[in-house]
């Protein structure tokens, strides 16, 4: 299964630069968006299946949290500078919508990895 | 727009993108999920910060405020939230948290749609690139199903709804309607060059109706694998926003978990036998059809017992398999199970829990309502570790479980659940079965167990029978 992966790296390696003349500068970024998403199915599936069943409460909630790594891109938007006078109301919009998405995601990371540890915590073995 | 390298802020992304595939990877055992926790944080800490040093020169006082105010006040809601839910009730709260993870993709794809120019999402003429567009209608889309699709989710398991399915008339024909509409609008916004916003607001519109009309068809008993399919949506919004905002942190994270959902999502189906299809197009899991079952079935004889026999079969045991089910949180007993356990392991018992896939609302709720009970997690076996198990024990004490244990799930074809997987425990040497009343489970299912020769009813609050065989042990 590891394998697979290290196949799939090799194969778009090679094939990238071979495609292009002048290597990776020529490829499209969208093409490299691809690429990496692709890659991130594989990963992720491995390594979801690596979970323990026993866990996956925990890793709903977990990944409730890292989700909302969309922090990262409303904390962009809220952060918008109008180009001109004229998109004032435009650039308003954009910083509100930010906001709430900023209190959305951060909910979800405080919450989520609270709630994570707090199950974490229980969890405990059988004494010896 | 900024003086941070660009490289470098790619390279941190990626870092706290491993981060987060450790904090998944940790959970392959209880022992290293608590620091795979901490390196999740510490990899979210890594993604603001590089995003805070990227929007460093554009930020004047009234957006630091901004911000400030909703990561603070979001942290205040989350962490009451996390701290106050009761482990019962981490369903809703992971239904909540997915509501808003989609309604966080949902927010930002609309503010990019307000102000492209920031991501770059315009063409050399002033105008929206036609893909872009597209990729932020996805986005929009994705995140809008998720959020009024976890919405319903969370008013039936919260009991704000009834858990029964509500079937709409020709809905499958209503939803196509509504999709082919949504189809339609994303044409129509490409063609006004993303100029007009109702067109965009119409799309969010009716992606929040979709939501609604896809979930609400679906039945109470369905809920474990709605739930790990909106998860699973959520990322994927945040991989649509990724790909419109050309950020690989997003594309990777939001691909994580949309994975971990479908995954959690197919072994939930599989706990079940029910295929994804019959599930996401609902109507399994009424009340409909339990009442004339129930009523054929209590004029079979069967064997009662009281909480002294139970106490008794026990004590003699060598062996003993615990089969919780959700009616024993509902009754709050599993402080009280664990009590029991303690007193016959002092008997010289040999105890063990068996947890089927779909044992609580949610993936793996059984295991932490137990592990709230502080019931060790090396006692506790999933089911194909278990079933072997139970030809060799003498007592199977279920309690406050049905289905799973339903032996028709093998032998009759002509049941709803046949061929889900069971728990065996009509193989060990007796069964006691603790329940409220000869009713049927939640999906309405009549179980011959509880007439067999071997098997002994405990009819009582799950609760209350539990105090009882403590006190008579």
């Amino acid at each position: 299964m590891k394998s697979l992966i290290l196949l799939l790296i090799s194969v778009f390696s090679i094939a990238l630069p071979a495609s292009a003349t002048n290597s990776l500068a020529s490829v499209d970024p969208t093409v490299f968006l691809i690429v990496v998403f692709v890659l991130a199915v594989f990963v992720g599936y491995f390594v979801v299946w690596s979970v323990t069943p026993a866990l996956h409460t925990p890793l709903m909630s977990v990944t409730n949290a890292i989700s909302a790594i969309t922090i990262v891109a409303a904390v962009i938007v809220a952060a918008t500078l109008p180009d001109s006078e004229s998109v004032m109301r435009e650039t308003w919009t954009a910083r509100g919508l930010g906001t709430v998405a900023v209190f959305f995601a951060s909910v979800n990371i405080f919450g989520g990895f609270l709630v994570t540890r707090r199950m974490l915590a229980m969890y405990r073995k059988k004494p010896s | 727009m900024t003086n941070a390298n660009i490289n470098i802020v790619v390279l941190l992304y990626a870092a706290s993108a491993v981060l987060f595939i450790y904090s998944i990877r940790g959970l392959a055992s209880p022992e290293t999920a608590v620091n795979g926790n901490r390196l999740g944080i510490l990899g979210m800490f890594v993604a603001i910060a590089t995003t805070v040093w990227i929007v460093a020169p554009n930020l004047e006082l009234v957006t630091v405020a901004l911000i400030l105010a909703g990561l603070i006040l979001g942290g205040l809601v989350g962490g009451l939230m996390a701290t106050r839910a009761p482990m019962t009730k981490m369903p809703q709260l992971v239904g909540a948290f997915n509501a808003l993870g989609g309604g966080a993709s949902l927010l930002v794809a609309a503010a990019a749609f307000y102000a492209p120019a920031g991501f770059d999402l315009l063409a050399d003429n002033g105008n929206f690139r036609t893909r872009s567009l597209i990729e932020l209608c996805v986005s929009g889309f994705l995140g809008a199903v998720t959020v009024s699709g976890s919405a319903i989710a969370f008013a039936k398991l919260n009991g704000n709804m009834s858990g029964n399915p509500i079937l709409i008339p020709m809905r499958h024909i209503l939803n196509l309607a509504i999709f082919i509409g949504i189809i339609v609008l994303v044409g129509l916004l490409v063609a006004s060059a993303g100029q007009s916003e109702w067109v965009f607001w119409s799309i969010v519109a009716l992606s929040l109706l979709l939501g609604f009309t896809l979930i609400i068809p679906i039945g109470g008993a369905d809920m474990p694998v709605i739930i790990s399919v909106l998860n699973s949506y959520s990322g994927w919004a945040a991989t649509a926003l990724g790909f419109t905002l050309g950020n690989l942190g997003l594309i990777i994270t939001g691909t994580l978990v949309g994975s971990s959902g479908a995954i959690l999502s197919y072994i939930m189906c599989k706990g079940m036998n029910r295929s994804f299809f019959s599930v996401v197009l609902g109507g399994f899991g009424g009340d409909v059809a339990e009442d004339a079952i129930t009523k054929v079935a209590q004029s079979r004889p069967f064997k009662r017992g009281a909480a002294d026999d139970a106490a008794f079969i026990m004590k003699n045991a060598s062996k003993v398999i615990i089969v919780p089910g959700y009616g024993m949180a509902v009754a709050q007993a599993q402080h009280v199970l664990k009590e029991m356990t303690e007193k016959l392991k002092d008997a010289g018992v040999e105890i063990s829990f068996a947890i089927h896939p779909v044992a609580g609302r949610m993936p793996g709720h059984m295991n932490v309502l137990l592990a709230e009970a502080q019931v060790p997690y090396d006692e506790v076996f999933e089911l194909e570790d278990i079933n072997p198990e139970f030809a060799a024990a003498d007592v199977a004490f279920v309690i406050g479980a049905n289905d799973v244990t339903n032996p028709a799930a093998k032998t009759d074809s002509s049941s709803p659940i046949f061929g889900m997987p069971v728990l065996d425990v009509e193989k060990a040497g007796v069964v006691l079965f603790v329940k409220r009343s000869l009713g049927s489970g939640y999906a309405g299912i009549d179980n011959d167990l509880f007439f067999k020769e071997n098997t002994m009813m405990l009819l009582s609050d799950a609760k209350e029978m539990v105090e009882n065989i403590v006190k008579a042990l």
